[in-house]
C-alpha cells in the first residue's frame, strides 16, 4: 500500500477498546510473517486466564504472547498487554508492568503505553488506534506524533464504537485514516521487514 | 494531567539528592514508572518543576514522607485476585497448620487490605491465635493508615464479592462496623499483627517466615533490584515455606529460582525446597 510519508519503525502499537477485538482478529488472519514486533493494548474485562492469547494465537502463525514485566522486546513477536496492568516501555526497550491508579477510568491506559513508547522509540514508532467508546489513546497519539512517529487511526465510519477514533482525530493530525478491512495491508507493509513503497 | 516536563539528568540528580539527604535509594526503581510518579507529584502538589520539588524536599523533612507515600503505588484491595486467596485458604494454610506457630510477612503491605484479608482467613481457620503477621512498608504514612484498619465503605461491595470468591463463608460485614462512610475492621483482628517500617532496598532480613507475601511491589524495581530483594526474601523464608507474589510477577530470572518449586501453574506461589 501507499504511505503518505516515509516510515521507518522498530515497533508497532495497536490499541483499542469496545469493538476493537473484531478488528484485531480480522487483521491477524491476514497477517504475513512479521519482523517488526507488535504490541497490542486492549481494554477488556479483568480476567486472569489466557483466553485472549489463545484466541489471537489461533488466527496467526506469528508468535503471540503476553508482555511480561522487564521482558526485552524481541523481533517478530506479537505482545499482548495483561489485563488490569498498565504496560510501560522502558528506555532499554523492555516492558514494565504497573498496577497504579486507573487513567481515564482505564487500566491498561493506552495513553501510557503510547507515551512511554514514544519517549523510547521516538520517530521509529508507528501506532494504530482502533474502535472504542472512551477518550483513551488520543493524548498518546499526540505525543507519538510530536516525536515524529507515524500515526494511524481506524476510519470511524468502519468502527463499532466511533468515539475513540473520532476523538483522536479531533486532537491529532493522523498520517493515515484506514478502514478496518484494509488495516492488514498497512501492518503487512510496515512489519514485514521489506522496503516500504512510498 | 498536565505536569512540567523534566529531563533524565534532572531526574538522576533528584535520585542522588534523595539518597544524600535522606538515605532513600531509588536508583534501581524501574525508570518509566518512577518518572511517572514524579510527574504525578509535580502535578498534584502544583510544583513548577523538579527544582522546586528538590528544594522542598531539602528544606522540609516532613515533606519527604509525603513524597515517599506518593512515589510508591498504593493501589490494593482485599482478597485481590480471589483465586489466589482461594489457593492460600484451601491449600497453603492447611499445609502450614501442623506448625505450632505460623509467621507471615506482608512486605510492602501498603494500606493493609491484604493483611486484614489474611487475618480474617486465619481467624476462620482457627489459626489466628497462633499466628504472627508482620506487615511492613517503606511509607510511614500508609503504615499509619494500615494500623487504623479503616477503609472507604464504598469499597465493601467489591471486597465482600472478592471474599466470597476466595472461599469465605461468613457474613463479611460482621468483620467491620460502618461509620461516617468508613468500614472499621474489628480490633481483635489486629491482635496478632505487627506493623513496622521496612525498606526493601536498604533493610535486611529480620526473621524467618513460613509464608511471605510481596504482591505488585517487584514490578516497580529493575531486574537487579528484583534479584536483590528476592535474595532477601530467600534469606527470610524457612525450608518448605512459601513465597507469594503478584499475579504477573515471577522468580524465574532470579538467582533463587532453583531453590523453589511453583505450587501450581496458575498462581504465583512458590515453595522453598528442602535443602537436605
Amino acid at each position: 500500500m501507499k504511505f503518505n510519508r516515509e516510515i521507518n519503525c522498530d515497533l508497532l502499537l495497536v490499541a483499542g477498546s469496545a469493538g476493537s477485538l473484531e478488528v484485531i482478529l480480522m487483521l491477524l488472519e491476514k497477517l504475513e510473517s512479521i519482523v517488526i514486533p507488535i504490541v497490542i493494548v486492549l481494554h477488556r474485562k479483568d480476567d486472569n486466564d489466557n483466553l485472549l492469547i489463545e484466541l489471537l494465537s489461533g488466527r496467526t502463525n506469528c508468535v503471540v504472547k503476553e508482555a511480561e514485566d522487564k521482558e526485552s522486546i524481541a523481533a517478530a513477536t506479537i505482545y499482548v498487554c495483561p489485563p488490569d496492568y498498565h504496560l510501560l516501555i522502558e528506555n532499554d526497550r523492555s516492558f514494565s508492568l504497573d498496577s497504579s491508579e486507573r487513567i481515564n477510568f482505564s487500566r491498561p491506559s493506552i495513553d501510557l503505553t503510547f507515551e512511554t513508547a514514544a519517549e523510547t522509540y521516538r520517530s521509529k514508532l508507528a501506532a494504530i488506534l482502533l474502535s472504542g467508546a472512551n477518550a483513551d489513546g488520543a493524548a498518546g497519539l499526540v505525543k507519538i506524533k510530536s516525536y515524529g512517529g507515524y500515526v494511524v487511526v481506524q476510519d470511524p465510519a468502519t468502527a463499532i464504537s466511533a468515539f475513540m477514533p473520532k476523538h483522536a482525530l479531533d486532537v491529532v493530525e493522523a498520517d493515515d485514516i484506514i478502514p478496518a478491512a484494509e488495516l492488514y495491508l498497512f501492518v503487512n507493509s510496515i512489519c514485514g521487514g521489506k522496503p516500504f513503497p512510498l | 494531567m498536565n505536569s512540567p516536563e523534566f529531563t533524565d539528568e534532572e531526574l538522576n540528580r533528584l535520585v542522588i539528592n534523595l539518597e544524600d539527604w535522606y538515605g532513600y535509594n531509588f536508583s534501581n526503581y524501574a525508570r518509566a514508572s518512577f518518572k511517572r510518579r514524579v510527574s504525578r507529584i509535580l502535578a498534584i502538589d502544583k510544583l513548577k518543576g523538579i527544582d522546586e520539588l528538590s528544594s522542598r524536599l531539602k528544606q522540609d523533612g516532613r515533606y519527604v514522607q509525603r513524597f515517599i507515600e506518593e512515589i510508591t503505588v498504593n493501589v490494593t484491595e482485599m482478597y485481590r485476585d480471589p483465586s489466589f486467596y482461594k489457593t492460600i485458604r484451601d491449600e497453603i494454610l492447611p499445609a502450614l497448620s501442623p506448625k505450632p506457630f505460623i509467621r507471615i510477612w506482608h512486605a510492602g503491605c501498603s494500606t493493609g487490605e491484604e493483611v486484614y484479608s489474611m487475618a480474617i482467613m486465619l481467624k476462620e481457620m482457627n489459626l489466628l491465635h497462633r499466628s504472627m503477621i508482620y506487615a511492613t512498608d517503606i511509607s510511614a504514612k500508609v503504615l499509619a493508615s494500615a494500623k487504623e484498619g479503616r477503609f472507604p465503605l464504598q469499597q465493601m461491595k467489591l471486597f465482600s464479592e472478592n471474599y466470597l470468591k476466595a472461599g469465605g463463608r461468613q457474613d463479611f460485614s460482621s468483620y467491620y462496623s460502618a461509620n461516617y462512610g468508613y468500614a472499621k475492621f474489628d480490633e481483635s483482628l489486629k491482635k496478632n499483627i505487627l506493623f513496622a517500617s521496612h525498606n526493601l532496598v536498604s533493610d535486611g532480613s529480620f526473621n524467618e517466615f513460613q509464608l511471605l507475601f510481596c504482591r505488585n511491589v517487584l514490578i516497580y524495581f529493575d531486574r537487579e533490584l528484583q534479584n536483590k530483594v528476592l535474595s532477601l526474601f530467600d534469606a527470610s523464608i524457612e525450608q518448605l515455606g512459601f513465597l507469594a507474589l503478584g499475579s504477573r510477577e515471577h522468580i524465574k530470572f532470579s538467582g533463587i529460582a532453583n531453590r523453589y518449586t511453583q505450587w501450581n501453574e496458575k498462581e504465583r506461589i512458590w515453595r522453598k525446597r528442602n535443602s537436605d
